[in-house]
């Protein structure tokens, strides 16, 4: 089953519940953790586990072949996203802003806009025991996350089955990048603090979530701190909360070394036991 | 009239509240403009009226036509985003995946397929409670396009600022190191990147960083809840040095920043005290640095 952890806001601590949940599952279960926040991906920075796959991805870009060209000008006039222009004569093609429709290359009458990859991301896989970790990392200046999470979402279709547990830790926000990581789960966790930045961000993830008719849970994080607005919400909602990390600079504290907290922090391990405990009966539950 | 961007990297870093207490302490000298249109913050602290609403339309969808639609498949297969499936019998356009590239009504044999402008969200100019203007923005669900918002509102900012003689904008940018973060920062005169001492906090801090570079803008960092682990902001510290960006301030791990949010308050009305000094202290320093030469 494919398990995305999301939250509109940043920084609410959805790498934290990721890498703390998927070790905490893998103690008993064979589990694949995606870190799909490839701007920013953090996940691996909490684990411990080897390298022992590693692939460049590429994006489909048209590179000018002037010797075919006739500069007849229809790569220019297809292209929406203003990424081929014409110049004189000369035909310049600006890859961050190419989103590979190949609409120039495939309308192009003497073939002189052929497609070639191009660099966009890295992605790598580690294994430790029962937790395999995928990550990909987009390169620095490209601006489109979502084909390098398309194609992080191929590659774990065609190396893990689905009757693993997969956690997908996602981007933040409630734009494409979200869609694209959170569109094929089964279960969307929203991970969200009990502040009024929290409970904003909140309602946009939990609209987002209602569009794409994905079944969603909350876990508030810090709790304690703040007030009792995004429980109240979640109540009048209908959205169950099934875990409440307490407010606490110890666990800050632990996070901020890059060291899992369950195995240290008891109620925190608590927490943990109830998330897996509503996976497990949510997966029977979808068997049936 | 000089733009200031907060950017951070890492989300849940203090970006939003910072920003807001230098939007508060900019007083009447600056515009506002919040940039993470993706989940924009900062209104909770600033009273907007929303005196000004428009929609945002950007970027097209396609649409087909079924009374022209003779089936022939073409639209599908020249599809590089499986955006035109197939649902009982009739080709359908799945709004959430289609690009907007416009390449099946080209090939549609029949022009049954119309591209239709995007609407993508709404922007705001809003009279706040600073007794200046905040242009904000709110995007779409799951609109593409997020980039050209932010451009849209921050040239927005620009055109009040401009008119009203201001000095600066300040603008809140969004997290990551995608098209909203790279709209926020053309045109910047000063990056403020704010971080926390976190293994997360400097790998994304280096990320983004090396993204401000190419844009060879000045930069400059706060370190927030620097206490919370003193050898992680050793380490921040050395990285700021080898890269020649300004170590603003350090400000320590202060639940104060929450407890003024859930009041709908920036930091600096909430109490008067060492942080606040602070913060203070970063914003003239700010100041400083953005008018140097």
């Amino acid at each position: 089953m494919k398990i995305a952890i999301a939250s509109g806001k940043g920084g609410t601590g959805k790498t934290t519940i990721s890498v703390n949940l998927a070790s905490f599952l893998a103690e008993d279960k064979e589990v694949v953790l995606v870190d799909l926040d490839v701007e920013e991906p953090n996940s691996g920075l909490f684990l411990d586990a080897g390298l022992i796959h590693q692939e460049n991805k590429f994006k489909m870009i048209p590179k000018w072949h002037e010797d075919a060209c006739t500069l007849c000008g229809i790569c220019q006039e297809v292209c929406n996203s203003n990424a081929v222009i014409q110049l004189d004569t000369i035909i310049m093609v600006f890859p961050q802003l190419c989103n590979s429709c190949y609409a120039c290359s495939e309308l192009c009458p003497t073939g002189a806009l052929p497609m070639i990859p191009e660099k966009m991301g890295e992605l790598k896989h580690f294994k430790n025991e029962h937790l395999h970790f995928v990550e990909s990392r987009l390169e620095i200046g490209q601006e489109h996350a979502v084909p390098l999470i398309t194609q992080t979402h191929k590659y774990i279709d065609e190396h893990f089955t689905n009757d693993l547990i997969q956690i997908f830790d996602s981007p933040p926000g409630t734009s494409c990048p979200v869609i694209e990581a959170t569109k094929d789960a089964d279960l969307v966790i929203l991970v969200t603090e009990p502040t009024p930045f929290g409970l904003h961000d909140l309602k946009l993830a939990v609209e987002t979530m209602q569009q794409l008719n994905k079944k969603t849970i909350v876990i508030i994080n810090r709790h304690g701190i703040g007030n009792d607005e995004v429980f109240d919400y979640c109540q009048e909602e209908n959205i169950p909360v099934i875990a409440k990390i307490p407010n606490s600079r110890l666990i800050a504290e632990i996070y901020s070394k890059g060291e899992l907290i369950y195995p240290q922090v008891p109620e925190f391990r608590q927490e943990m036991e109830a998330i897996k405990t509503f996976i497990l009966n949510f997966r029977k539950e979808e068997v049936r | 009239m000089k733009e200031i961007v907060i950017i951070s990297g890492k989300g849940g870093t203090g970006k939003t509240s910072l920003t807001a207490a230098f939007a508060y302490l900019g007083g009447e000298e600056v515009v506002v403009a919040d940039c993470d249109v993706d989940a924009a913050d900062m209104h909770l602290l600033m009273q907007p009226d929303f005196f000004r609403s428009e929609d945002f339309y950007s970027g097209e969808l396609a649409w087909i036509n079924q009374d022209e639609c003779t089936q022939c498949g073409k639209c599908a297969e020249v599809c590089r985003f499986d955006a035109i499936p197939v649902i009982e019998g009739k080709y359908i356009v799945e709004p959430l995946s289609c690009e907007g590239c416009g390449y099946c009504a080209r090939v549609c044999p029949v022009d049954a397929i119309i591209n239709k402008p995007l609407n993508v969200g709404k922007w705001y100019a809003s009279n706040i409670k600073t007794g200046t203007t905040m242009v904000h923005a709110r995007l779409g669900i799951g609109a593409d396009n997020s980039g050209k918002l932010v451009t849209k509102v921050k040239n927005e900012a620009k055109i009040i600022a401009k008119k009203a003689n201001k000095d600066y904008i300040i603008v809140d940018g969004s997290p990551g190191i995608g098209c909203p973060v790279v709209s926020s920062l053309s045109g910047a005169a000063f990056v403020v990147l704010v971080t926390e001492p976190t293994v997360s906090g400097l790998h994304d801090l280096e990320r983004v960083y090396k993204l401000v570079k190419k844009f060879n803008i000045k930069a400059g960092c706060i370190i927030n809840k620097a206490d919370l682990n003193l050898s992680k902001t050793e380490e921040i510290k050395e990285f700021l040095k080898s890269k020649n960006i300004n170590h603003i301030a350090s400000l320590p791990y202060d639940e104060t920043f929450t407890k003024a949010m859930t009041h709908g308050q920036t930091i600096i009305e909430f109490g008067k005290g060492e942080l606040q000094s602070m913060i203070t202290d970063s914003w003239n320093k700010i100041k400083q640095i953005v008018n140097l030469k």
